[in-house]
């Protein structure tokens, strides 16, 4: 692939905190490499910006590889930029051309407040993964895990789900704000499997109260989550939380813990 | 958790609009069947036999009662949903995606919705409205195949009649398959089938129901 250098026009959401007002900002970055990465040319934008004296544009960043889902850019109208199954990380500057604008905006929902810029907060992922995302284990010695025996298919459907990364894409991407995406990988992977199977009922039920709590819009089957999820989590998955849930309220066993 | 709470959540919710839209769409079949009779052309005899079957079955009225009950309930919650769906994004984006991660008709079901609402208004006044209040007041049932043939002739009553057909036909492209998604059978084994099958009765019944008033118009049927 061909090497070269741009100049670009950026726009970017600059918010001091949630309790301020946002606005765009333009900015000029010359001599960008078509192999560095999105974030990489943020790197060079915000030394740019300490060199004059202002201040760099915050934005969420971790293992910069595709794994960590911190890296939550609305980049030209499509979360993570327009490459399928990728994370900002992940996008690289040969999409772009010399003199390209390129417009870039937070997560925006009103469960995702912006912390800073570019930074918004996702602890109301965590609230709901601790509502019931987890299998409750007794003390002793971890069992061997060929034990039981696992359907092949259910182990691999299992995997898929648990490939979601909690990035929130599936959130911003949404015309809604639903998190039915996040939801379902992470009721899947664990009802797809015995371990899981146990507590499947309550799980259902409590995640999906504590998604709501949580002020996330509702599910209406558009479909923008899964063309925008950066780990190709299958709305076959939301099926299945349907599934689970009316299982567990008409069965009456999904008894909500206090 | 008592199921009776599970109406109020999220998922319950979207079930109340699965359930009402199954049972609107297994209305419209029968009413595109029973409206079929027309094409045989034969002075509205069969039409009227099944006309007055449908006007005055005891079991068929008591379940138009139930089809207004789950219409508005569908109308109701729709809206609702959509209204608060709305209010979860308070500063929007400013440049959007589009139509490259989701089709428009999936995004405007609210605004399809509505258009259907405001032509089953007219349709309504026209037809329905007319004959269950003149069987109500004792004049008995109306001829509903002459004022259909009548009612057809004026241009702009054809035209509203096709494009409510037209905003049918995108709903129900979103609708036929959602609706089962919600249900939970929207697995990778029958995805593909649901669609199909969503996807024909969506362009196959706003036809056949779209060609009646032209039929009468063009004088196709007498």
């Amino acid at each position: 692939m061909e090497h070269y250098n741009m100049n670009l026009t950026l726009k970017v959401w600059r918010q001091k905190s949630a309790n301020f007002k946002g606005h765009f900002e333009t900015f000029k970055v010359a001599g960008i490499s078509s192999e560095m990465s999105f974030l990489e040319m943020f790197d060079v934008l915000n030394e740019q910006l300490v060199a004059e004296g202002k201040e760099p544009i915050a934005f969420d960043h971790d293992c910069r590889e595709g794994i960590c889902g911190m890296c939550s850019m609305y980049i030209n109208g499509r979360a993570h930029g327009p490459w399928e199954q990728t994370t900002t990380c992940q996008l690289h500057m040969r999409e772009y051309k010399d003199g390209d604008t390129i417009v870039v905006e937070p997560w925006r929902a009103n469960s995702f407040p912006v912390i800073r810029d570019l930074v918004v907060d996702r602890s109301s992922f965590d609230r709901i993964i601790g509502a019931g995302g987890y299998i409750s284990v007794n003390t002793g010695n971890a069992q061997d895990a060929n034990a039981l025996p696992i359907d092949k298919q259910k182990a691999d459907e299992s995997f898929a789900a648990a490939t979601c990364i909690g990035c929130g894409a599936c959130v911003a991407a949404c015309p809604n704000t639903s998190a039915m995406l996040f939801v379902s990988a992470k009721v899947s992977h664990l009802a797809l499997l015995p371990q899981g199977d146990p507590e499947r009922n309550t799980r259902a039920v409590n995640m999906i109260n504590q998604m709501d709590a949580e002020g996330f819009g509702s599910c209406t089957n558009i479909g923008a989550c899964e063309a925008e999820c950066p780990k190709g989590i299958s709305l076959e998955n939301i099926a299945r939380l349907n599934r689970e849930y009316i299982g567990a309220v008409f069965s009456g066993s999904g008894e909500s813990k206090s | 958790m008592n199921w009776k709470d599970s109406f109020s959540t999220s998922i319950g919710k979207k079930l109340q609009m699965s359930l009402t839209g199954l049972f609107l769409i297994t209305f419209l079949l029968v009413h595109c069947y029973i409206n079929m009779q027309i094409f045989y052309n034969d002075g509205g005899t069969r039409f009227k036999e099944a006309a007055h079957f449908m006007g005055t079955n005891f079991v068929i009225r008591s379940v138009e009662l139930g089809l207004f009950a789950f219409l508005i309930l569908h109308i109701v919650q729709g809206l609702l949903l959509w209204a608060k769906n709305r209010s979860r994004r308070t500063v929007k984006y400013a440049v959007s995606a589009g139509n490259k991660t989701s089709p428009w008709y999936s995004r405007s079901m609210a605004l399809l919705g509505t258009l259907i609402l405001l032509f089953l208004i007219l349709h309504l006044s026209k037809f329905w409205g007319p004959n269950r209040y003149s069987q109500t007041f004792g004049a008995g049932e109306l001829d509903l195949y002459t004022m259909m043939r009548d009612e057809f002739q004026m241009t702009w009553v054809v035209v509203v009649y096709v494009l409510g057909c037209i905003a049918l036909g995108w709903h129900l492209l979103h609708g036929f398959y959602s609706a089962f998604q919600t249900l939970g059978l929207g697995t990778n084994k029958y995805k593909g089938m649901i669609k199909a099958i969503g996807v024909g009765f969506s362009i196959l019944v706003p036809i056949i129901f779209a060609l009646m008033p032209v039929a009468f118009y063009m004088h196709w049927i007498q």
